[in-house]
């Protein structure tokens, strides 16, 4: 079954904050091996100008992930999600993210096709501070398998 | 300008641990009877395991680990990891593209697992100056 282009530019509910944790960027951190003391000790990251622990760069991958599962259920949509690979993924910075901020992401569809009995869909969300400062904006691909 | 290549080792144990840390439980990445139910050779790695080292690398280049501005990567073939001691490798190496007048150095990366690519258009944009004896932890 082929996604519908028509749904190319919904955008979908803010989800509830998310608390960055100073044990989960450290437990991050250590998951992937970096040891740089800025993810892991608060006063080397204030030395580099940051009010706590910096989280490594895909990091916010857990929050978009979350997030965009609003789109991927989206029965109108018309995600298999048995039938999902993960094709591209992006991050483009404002500022890093860091231990205490609550950030809230609101996810678009940003492009769909359909090519060679595959589907694509290309999702954008905006992670924010419940503020409303802009930290990070994270595209993803996903394929959607056709029947062989 | 080609940066100094980085060696990733990768085995069940660091699939485990980063499952935990990044709340991916898809059982592809840690049970062969699932992953090869659905067509695969057995256990792959996470991609976004594969893109987390791969940033590791970008940001040792940087010599910040606030550096990255964007980071962004495809895809190509899964990285398949044995369930033994030594796992597989993947070796990340990059070539500096551009230098911006604003001060942004922008990377193409590659990430190879046994000479294959396992990304593509992977590219990097930081903060900072990079040069060749950057890296080295």
């Amino acid at each position: 079954m082929s996604l519908d282009p028509s749904y190319v530019g919904r955008t979908y509910p803010p989800t509830a904050p998310y608390q960055v944790g100073r044990e989960k960027i450290r437990e991050f951190a250590t998951a992937i091996g970096a040891t740089d003391p800025a993810h892991h000790d608060p006063d080397a990251a204030r030395t580099l100008g940051h009010p706590d622990v910096v989280a490594p760069p895909t990091f916010p991958f857990a929050l978009t992930m979350a997030a965009t599962q609003q789109i991927v259920e989206d029965p109108a949509v018309g995600v298999d999600y048995s039938r999902v690979v993960h094709g591209d993924q992006r991050f483009a910075y404002t500022r890093p993210v860091v231990a205490g901020d609550e950030l809230v992401c609101v996810s678009t569809i940003e492009d769909i096709t359909n090519r060679g009995g595959h589907g694509f869909l290309t999702t954008r969300t905006e992670i924010s501070t419940v503020a409303g400062e802009p930290v990070v904006a994270v595209w993803s691909k996903l394929v959607v398998r056709g029947e062989a | 300008m080609e940066l100094p290549a980085r060696t990733f080792r990768i085995t069940r144990a660091d699939l485990v641990r980063y499952a935990g840390a990044s709340g991916d439980f898809n059982p592809i990445h840690w049970s062969d009877r699932v992953a090869t139910k659905v067509g695969l050779p057995g256990v792959i790695a996470h991609g976004m395991f594969t893109m987390a080292l791969v940033g590791r690398a970008v940001t040792e280049w940087a010599g910040s680990p606030d550096a990255v501005v964007d980071y962004g990567v495809r895809f190509t073939r899964p990285v398949v990891v044995p369930d033994d001691d030594e796992g597989t490798e993947i070796e990340v190496t990059a070539v500096v593209r551009e230098v911006t007048e604003d001060g942004l150095t922008r990377l193409d990366v590659t990430a190879t697992c046994h000479g294959e690519k396992v990304l593509s258009q992977a590219r990097a944009t930081v903060r900072a100056s990079v040069d060749r004896s950057a890296g080295r932890p």
